[in-house]
């Protein structure tokens, strides 16, 4: 019973004592090391509600992007305020539908999008492939929050014959 | 019954006895502003958006759907409210859908759409109700704000430009012809023109 008595003596101790040393230990360090990791929240402390970032315009110039690799998914190059993708419509593809391209001269969908997941092609979009957003996405104009070094096959290719001619 | 009718008629046949055809006149006058401009006026109270949604139908379903969308909250702060763009300016136009909206009171008093399912299972006919009006007034009511005349493709996107100056010149389709769903969801879009 005593050491019962202890422990929870002990136990509140702790509890009281440690905001007060969790405090002294976030004055005491560095911010930057603190927050060294990239987050949306900067090197907000965490009990401090953030100001919000700006909110970035989506890029709406119409222009095809390079794909990086083959199989990307093409990004989407305008805006998509308001577009239903749901059971019953499909915005999209009112442009991007097989029997809508002509009159929108939009991109039609890839034929993979026509296949089952036997490899079979349908009359209609497959429904595993319905929801656009799942893979294209539109882009921001917005400062990337850390530094992309990808780099294409491409590229790695030529800079590996550069390096045997050598 | 019929006494009341042949002593009203009594009444209002013969002339007046009593009173000076100038306080005729003038009292008429006054009681013709009083009740010309209250008529006005009460069709002008049911012309607010606070009007429309003081009905749960429209509140918690259309007026609900439209916060999100760019005719309620924008760069500019100019919004649409609901009259803006389901009542006619014009007074005769407006008489003529104030008189079909008799059957929208019909519809909440006996709750044809008193619940979200029964809304969205009357969506596709509501909505083409609309559709239907506005094809009819070459979207009326959006020109209203939306002027042709000053549209600036050079500040439109390059295929809002192409499609604004040439089908809609034209004259070929007109507004609600591609923009369906703008202010609200859209209902099971199978079947119609483009979709």
């Amino acid at each position: 019973m005593k050491s019962f008595n202890l422990a929870v003596i002990a136990s509140l101790l702790v509890l009281a004592v440690s905001p007060i040393m969790y405090s002294l230990n976030a004055n005491a360090a560095d911010k930057e090391t603190v927050n060294s990791v990239a987050t949306l929240r900067d090197a907000t402390p965490i009990d401090v509600q953030k100001e919000p970032n700006r909110i970035p315009q989506v890029i709406n110039k119409d222009i095809k992007k390079t794909r990086n690799y083959p199989m990307q998914p093409p990004v989407i190059p305008h805006t998509i305020r308001s577009y239903e993708v749901n059971k019953y419509n499909n915005k999209c593809m009112s442009c991007h539908s097989r029997q809508r391209t002509e009159k929108s001269q939009a991109p039609m969908v890839s034929v993979t999008h026509f296949m089952n997941r036997d490899g079979n092609f349908l009359a209609e979009i497959s429904p595993r492939r319905y929801f656009c957003n799942q893979c294209h996405v539109t882009q921001l104009d917005a400062k990337p929050l850390v530094e992309n070094t990808f780099t294409d096959m491409h590229s790695l290719m030529k800079a590996k014959a550069k390096s045997k001619e050598h | 019954m019929k006494n009341i009718l042949i002593i009203g008629w009594k009444t209002l046949s013969k002339p007046s006895g009593y009173y000076s055809l100038g306080a005729l006149v003038i009292g008429g006058f006054i009681a013709g502003i009083i009740f010309w401009g209250g008529f006005n006026t009460a069709l002008e109270v049911t012309n607010t958006e606070e009007f429309c949604i003081s009905c749960h139908e429209m509140e918690n379903n259309v007026y609900e759907e439209m916060k999100t969308t760019i005719h309620f909250s924008n760069r500019s702060g100019v919004r649409a409210t609901c009259p803006d763009c389901h009542v006619p300016h014009a007074w005769t136009d407006k008489i003529a859908r104030k008189m079909q909206a008799s059957k929208e009171v019909w519809g909440m008093l006996f709750g044809t759409i008193d619940t979200r399912e029964k809304f969205l299972a009357h969506r596709r006919g509501l909505a083409e109700n609309e559709w239907r009006r506005l094809k009819a007034n070459d979207s009326l009511e959006c020109r209203n704000c939306h002027n042709f005349d000053y549209m600036d493709f050079t500040e439109q996107s390059e295929r809002a430009s192409y499609q604004h100056s040439t089908a809609l010149a034209d004259g070929e389709k007109t507004c609600i012809d591609c923009h369906k769903g703008i202010a609200h969801k859209l209902p099971d879009m199978k079947g119609v023109e483009g979709w």
